[in-house]
């Protein structure tokens, strides 16, 4: 029992990497696709929306454990097989996604039309205009609940255990049963989520007040 | 095409799981209401030690994952009782979620016009009967939509005790999966229960937000 | 003086669903010449404004900037709105820039302005409504009078061949107008061609040299101010008038 800590902080602190590596490409690959998808529901024409809104549906309406399942042991008997890793990333990815969009797409529809209207008058295309105006106060708009979700996803990946991947909870699952100390062992576990959580709420909350602009609420 | 039998199959075992999963969710929203009202209401009446542990309550059973929490509870819980794993797990489920529904009740209490405790006061009703029927049917009024949300939050993250051996929705699709044969279909249905019942509940809770919002 | 009018609207009708707002207005702004559009509000004044630099498409009926038809199906409408200056009755300054930055936007993205350049001409602009001192304040921290003025110095930024002015004083609070109309007043005696929607009655009768009165989405009557305001030949011109004499005197 002396050699406990020793052995399972190191194992849980290679699993706290694997945790921070999927939360931070999860929540690229969210940005990347919500943010166009919901610039299509805001700006793109009518059947696009639809289209996107099915897709939010599903990956917003649905747990994201039934998500995975259906990716990593569902989809193969359509032909589609992936490694538990990308299968991971990916459900964990298009779920932030649908999250993601529905945030942006807030933030994009709470900027007055008056700055669309302005921006069209000076001679910018819509394209221009959003690229120049619309999005640079929508980004700033959406940040404080951007950054929720970011936070979030740290918890969000503790599910990804049961595809077989290594992350804290995966190493959680060897300590324990190795020790035979499985209250201790996941304990330690809160606690390494604790402190996670608690440091990138204060890293983003200084990025927020670094962005802040008088009169940009 | 999939055979009538199995498709029959499939559904007899997810809607058992269906009735676990409502359960359970139910359960955890009652312990969760009751966990959530009862410590935003410290913490935001209460006095300073009473107020500072309701807040770490909260601070930290939010800063981890509810899977985990679901974990310790029920391992803990497991020494000292004899619990189904289903009971164990809905309070576990309650307890996590507990403490969001900590936040948004006391967000519902701070919006409450400080007006609202100085004219009860001034008609002679202690602090506590003040809460009691003054402050918290209007808070509670507030909350509705932020508790809408929490509810599908609730009912989705309930598949979470399939790691304590649930036999809930998700649980009964990877049995019927290794029936059949057919993991697409038995977790695709499942999915499309949740989306159905998710739908469902979206839309009655809509009903009771629309007829009992509260105009400040 | 050239003979081509700067602005020439030929039978424009504007319909909002069944609603028809404007019913075949036409008529032409000269260079350098102050037009004032004034009325009952909802009678469509704001609306042929925002049809001169197609914000709003009309359902029938042309307009010609200086030798372009900019209905024409083909129009590039992003390059005839950079002739075109609209101020706007709620500012609309852009929130994240600062009142520096809303003037150079339009320097730097849409007519490609190097950063350098853009900065003097912004600075310039202004300079030229008074605001040199608050370059690098946020529209939040600038009043009223101040935003609208930025918004000036931001659509003169574009070197316009024409100024919209849509109730640019309306928003603003009696005694933050004077700054703002002694800009326009400023810009008319600088030789701009300027089309303005108010209810700045004294204004109009100083700076404007013509005023067109509309009601129920028709030209009633037009004329120079000390013509229409003294003598006007058309009894629901007269009727309108006298409904503001009759505010302002049982004040």
């Amino acid at each position: 029992m002396i050699d406990f800590l020793p052995t399972a902080i190191p194992a849980l602190l290679n699993g706290t990497g694997v945790t921070l590596q999927y939360t931070l490409l999860a929540l690229l690959m969210g940005a990347i696709i919500g943010l166009p998808l919901a610039l299509v529901r805001v700006y793109g024409r009518q059947r696009l929306g639809r289209i996107a809104d099915v897709y939010g549906n599903f990956f917003r309406g649905t747990p994201l454990m039934i998500q995975l399942f259906m990716v990593y042991y569902g989809l193969p008997q359509l032909g589609v097989t992936f490694p538990q890793s990308i299968a991971a990333l990916l459900t964990l990815g298009l779920n932030s996604s649908a999250y993601q969009a529905e945030y942006f797409r807030g933030a994009l529809q709470s900027i007055g039309s008056g700055q669309m209207t302005a921006a069209r008058a000076i001679g910018m295309s819509q394209w221009k205009a959003i690229r120049y105006i619309i999005l640079p106060q929508a980004l700033r708009l959406v940040l404080p609940t951007w950054s929720n979700e970011a936070v979030s996803m740290i918890k969000y990946t503790a599910v990804i255990f049961l595809i077989a991947v290594p992350d804290l909870m995966g190493q959680a699952k060897i300590i324990a049963s190795r020790f035979f100390a499985p209250i201790e062992t996941y304990l330690l576990v809160a606690g390494f989520y604790l402190i996670l959580v608690f440091v990138a709420t204060q890293l983003l909350r200084a990025v927020e007040r670094k962005y802040q602009l008088p009169g940009l609420v | 095409m999939v055979p009538l039998d199995k498709i029959i199959f499939l559904f007899e075992y997810l809607l058992q799981g269906l009735g676990v999963t409502i359960g359970a969710t139910l359960i955890a929203l009652a312990l969760g209401f009751a966990l959530g009202t009862s410590t935003a209401v410290i913490r935001v009446y209460g006095n300073r030690f009473a107020s500072t542990l309701a807040a770490a309550y909260s601070t930290i059973v939010r800063a981890v994952p509810v899977v985990v929490i679901i974990f310790i509870l029920f391992l803990v819980i497991a020494r000292f009782i004899d619990l189904s794993p289903f009971l164990s797990g809905a309070l576990e489920l309650g307890f996590a979620r507990g403490a969001y529904q900590s936040e948004i009740f006391r967000g519902a209490l701070l919006s409450v016009p400080p007006g609202q405790m100085k004219a009860a006061r001034a008609i002679g009703l202690s602090r506590l009967k003040a809460i009691r029927f003054i402050i918290m049917p209007q808070a509670l009024r507030l909350a509705i939509p932020a508790w809408s949300n929490e509810a599908t939050l609730v009912l989705k993250d309930s598949t979470l005790v399939y790691v304590i051996g649930v036999p809930e929705i998700l649980r009964q699709a990877q049995y019927v999966s290794a029936r059949t044969l057919q993991p697409f279909l038995a977790y695709g249905a499942a999915a499309a229960i949740y989306l159905v019942i998710t739908f469902l509940v979206t839309r009655v809770l809509h009903m009771v937000e629309r007829r009992n919002r509260l105009m400040l | 003086m050239r003979d081509l009018p700067i602005v020439r609207i030929e039978n424009v009708h504007k319909s909002f669903g069944s609603v028809e707002v404007l019913k075949g207005i036409s008529f032409a702004v000269q260079p350098q010449e102050v037009v004032v559009l004034i009325g009952p509000s909802g009678t469509g004044k704001s609306t042929l404004l925002q049809c001169i630099n197609l914000l709003t498409r009309p359902t029938q009926g042309k307009i010609w900037l200086e030798d372009q038809e900019i209905t024409a199906p083909g129009a590039d409408v992003d390059k005839v709105r950079q002739r075109i200056g609209m101020v706007f009755q709620e500012f609309n300054l852009f929130n994240h820039l600062t009142a520096l930055g809303n003037v150079m936007v339009g320097l730097t993205k849409v007519q490609s302005l190097k950063p350098a350049e853009a900065r003097k001409k912004a600075l310039w602009e202004l300079e030229r409504v008074g605001l040199s001192a608050h370059a690098d304040k946020y529209p939040a921290q600038l009043s009223g009078g101040q935003k609208q003025r930025v918004g000036i110095a931001r659509a003169l930024g574009m070197d316009p061949h024409v100024m919209l002015f849509d109730e640019p004083t309306s928003a603003l609070d009696p005694e933050l107008t004077g700054e703002v109309l002694a800009v326009m007043q400023k810009l008319a005696r600088e030789g701009m061609t300027m089309i303005v929607v108010s209810h700045e009655m004294g204004f109009a009768r100083e700076v404007a040299n013509r005023i067109i009165f509309m009601e129920d989405g028709d030209i009633v009557e037009q004329g120079p101010p000390q013509q229409l305001f003294t003598q006007p030949q058309q009894e629901r011109t007269r009727r309108f008038l006298r409904r503001l004499t009759d505010f302002a005197s049982s004040e």
